[in-house]
């Protein structure tokens, strides 16, 4: 059973868990350089980015996570896709970079323009015909760089992606019941 | 369950988020920059913090909106604005601003005594203050999508905090283990719906992000109510009326994630300077407390 971490700096880390846990892996939480160690893949959960990023940097944790995820998988939802874009706008803020992508904060609106909406993948991807998707103050993906797959859209903007070994979501798939895209991720650790 | 239906989702989910962090008082932009560098997660827009409401007395109502807007303007984290209890009015013109989160709080002057908002109706969502798990309950059956422990606000005394969180974990333990006919009595002695009492009993939880707040003025505090089974903390005025707020801003922050952690929390509480004065609880006069507001 691969073990995957979950960063619980801050945010929905329990929630991801939960689903890593029904998805068939052993879900621990991480908060140091030692936790990651321990660990097949990681999971960067929704919560607040500048939250997380303030964190990271007084905890020493950006170089560390960024060795981790030039070997290792690392799955990000909404903060999580975030911390691993290469470039932030919405306010600028520097990241994780191990994803090419350019991602704008909060660019569906404040919290009342959060939804709740079907998505149908790409049926290629392997993932069901349609996915419930929960946005919350959500981020859209900008611009993709070479390389950068697209899973899923919403209207035009591409809203599940892959790059690598690395699964981005600008929503929250750990808060619906389908474990789908979580099950994807594992099998994107036990590949390797 | 008729109260977790998709909207209410979209609003707890947003609770969901801040989980782990500090939601910060503030009462101006200058301020809600520094909470936002530190690390919040979210601010509280009010007009005065709740140790100064204590004491200049007089009304204290929802802020000025020109403040509340500035603020939403300068930073980037969600914005809260408290509605004094039964104010369906202040709420609706705080939706009307689009302000992430309204709080109907006890730290602002009730306007009505008998009932508080029907949130229900609300697309933005709503956290309300509790004592214990039947008043928990009542708000979330009323629409609210977090639960935050009331504590004494402005007192920078936790013990009303911890007796709170304490209470309604205590409380939410002691359903689990009762039988079916046992809970709808529990659910007449709680005087809370029924569906609700039975969720909680199945889960050992509340079915909304139960968070803690009033009186929390340390790191110390901060990670003393998450052990205690709170998912994240707002405090008020333990860190504007600190003597160095960045400092106390940023380990309340490191103490929200490290909690289990007493050496982190050591490193936290270094070199912070004084806490913000406290008051002695049994001393102050009945009609001074803020917890009593709201039922």
């Amino acid at each position: 059973m691969p073990k995957i971490g979950v960063l619980a700096l801050q945010g929905d880390f329990e929630a991801h868990r939960t689903a890593l846990e029904r998805a068939g892996a052993e879900a621990v939480e991480v908060r140091t350089a030692a936790g990651l160690d321990a660990v097949d893949g990681l999971v960067i959960p929704g919560g607040e980015s500048t939250t997380m990023l303030k964190l990271i940097d007084a905890e020493n944790l950006l170089e560390p996570l960024t060795a981790f995820g030039q070997s290792k998988p690392i799955f990000g939802t909404c903060a999580g896709a975030i911390l691993l874009a290469n470039e932030v706008l919405s306010p600028k803020q520097h990241s994780l970079a191990l994803v090419d992508l350019t991602v704008e904060r909060n660019a569906y609106g404040r919290q009342i323009d959060s939804r709740i909406v079907t998505l149908h993948p790409e049926p290629a991807s392997g993932l069901p015909e349609s996915l419930e998707a929960v946005f919350i103050r959500a981020p859209i993906i900008r611009r993709m760089g070479d390389g950068v797959k697209v899973l899923a859209r919403y209207g035009d903007d591409p809203v599940l992606v892959e790059h690598g070994r690395h699964l981005i979501a600008t929503f929250h798939p750990e808060l619906t019941a389908d474990a789908s895209i979580h099950r994807r991720f594992l099998a994107k650790v036990t590949q390797g | 369950m008729r109260f977790l239906d998709e909207a209410f989702r979209l609003k707890s989910g947003l609770a969901e988020m801040l989980k782990g962090g500090v939601i910060m008082d503030v009462t101006n932009a200058e301020q809600a920059v520094i909470a936002e560098k530190a690390g919040a997660t979210a601010v509280m827009a009010l007009e005065r913090v709740p140790s100064d409401i204590r004491k200049e007395g007089g009304v204290a109502r929802m802020s000025p909106i020109g403040t509340i807007r500035e603020i939403m303007h300068t930073v980037s984290i969600p914005v809260m604005a408290k509605a004094r209890i039964g104010h369906f009015m202040e709420a609706q013109v705080l939706e009307a601003l689009k302000v992430d989160y309204i709080d109907e709080s006890e730290v602002l002057t009730p306007a009505d005594e008998e009932h508080h908002i029907d949130k229900r109706g609300f697309k933005t969502p709503f956290v309300c203050g509790a004592r214990n798990l039947g008043e928990a309950l009542r708000r979330i059956a009323e629409g609210a999508a977090m639960i935050r422990t009331k504590g004494e606000a402005g007192s920078g005394n936790i013990v009303e905090a911890v007796r709170h969180i304490r209470t309604i974990v205590k409380e939410m333990k002691q359903l689990t283990v009762l039988g079916r006919e046992e809970l709808v009595a529990e659910a007449k002695k709680l005087q809370a719906p029924l569906e609700l009492v039975e969720y909680v009993a199945e889960h050992g939880k509340l079915p909304v992000p139960n968070f803690s707040a009033g009186g929390i003025a340390t790191p110390a505090d901060a990670a003393l109510v998450m052990n205690l089974g709170a998912e994240a903390v707002f405090v008020g005025s333990g860190i504007f009326k600190s003597s160095n707020p960045e400092a106390f801003a940023k380990a309340i922050v490191k103490a929200a994630t490290y909690y289990k952690d007493p050496v982190k929390l050591l490193e936290a509480s270094e070199e912070l300077g004084l806490g913000m004065a406290g008051l002695e609880i049994s001393k102050l006069p009945e009609s001074e407390l803020m917890q009593t507001r709201g039922w």
